[in-house]
């Protein structure tokens, strides 16, 4: 089924604009969307959370991995 | 007891490096040939070495530069599914109604500020890593340790942004369910 709406996105396609956004700058119209559906559910906001923390742990693994006193052998 | 040597200390960080090496080439061989690379550089030149205290940092630094090398040289190789690779799409996996919309929220992972301090998180973080098919791996690893940009990784690779953006679209979301699965469930469940 063809989107009537041009901003609207189902959770499906929100969650892969959430993974997407990681790596590549969105276009224009998928972000308006992103932040259209993000205003209206409650669920996307959930997983975009957890999208947010794996990229905060990320960043500290990386800092991590040049600073770990122990385990050299 | 005497201090060790520069060298020593150098070349007693070699499995810490070949950690970081293996987890990023997938490949037993290259990642020892980066790893001696560097030992072999950072003895050559002591003197770029300014502060003790902070050796791995340095030689870590140094290592990414030599992995770059690598990943540079192997090219098409680095990219090659060996047929471990799965072509099936996480997002399927997820808890999707029929019609897009989701069946039940996500589990909410909280604040994990605490849980990101936290050593045995960052050691099931990096199993997680290390589960990921190897092109997956190596791809991912390239964005988030080596911190490469998506269109330089595309150039060193002759990879389409297309083929890319696929291999970590499945690479993320796979470390998304593991994280979950080994970490955030069982945190809340004990």
């Amino acid at each position: 089924m063809k989107p009537i709406y041009p901003l609207r996105r189902t959770c499906k396609e929100v969650t892969a604009l959430v993974i997407a956004r990681e790596d590549r700058e969105l276009p224009r119209l998928e972000r308006w969307a992103l932040r259209l559906h993000m205003a209206m559910c409650q669920a996307c906001p959930t997983f975009e959370r957890q999208v947010l923390t794996m990229r905060q742990a990320m960043g500290r693994w990386r800092h991590y991995s040049e600073e770990d006193p122990g385990e050299a052998s | 007891m005497s201090s060790p040597t520069f060298e020593q200390e150098v070349a007693e960080s070699r499995a810490y490096l070949m950690k970081f090496a293996r987890l990023q080439l997938r490949n037993e061989s290259w990642a020892e040939d980066a790893v001696s690379e560097t030992v072999l550089a950072a003895i050559a030149k002591p003197q770029a070495f300014e502060r003790r205290a902070q050796l791995r940092t340095w030689l870590v630094g140094i290592l990414k530069h030599k992995i770059v090398d690598a990943l540079r040289q192997h090219g098409r190789e680095v990219t090659l599914s060996q047929g471990e690779d799965d072509e099936a799409d996480p997002l399927d996996y997820l808890p999707f109604k029929a019609d897009g919309h989701f069946a039940e929220r996500p589990a909410d992972w909280g604040n994990p500020e605490q849980d990101l301090d936290n050593r045995q998180f960052m050691r099931i973080l990096e199993a997680c890593t290390e589960k990921l098919p190897p092109v997956q791996g190596r791809l991912f690893l390239m964005r988030e340790w080596l911190e490469m940009g998506s269109e330089e990784i595309c150039k060193e690779l002759s990879l389409t942004p297309t083929n890319l953006y696929v291999q970590l679209h499945r690479a993320r979301l796979r470390l998304r369910e593991c994280l979950e699965l080994n970490w955030f469930a069982r945190r809340d469940a004990a």
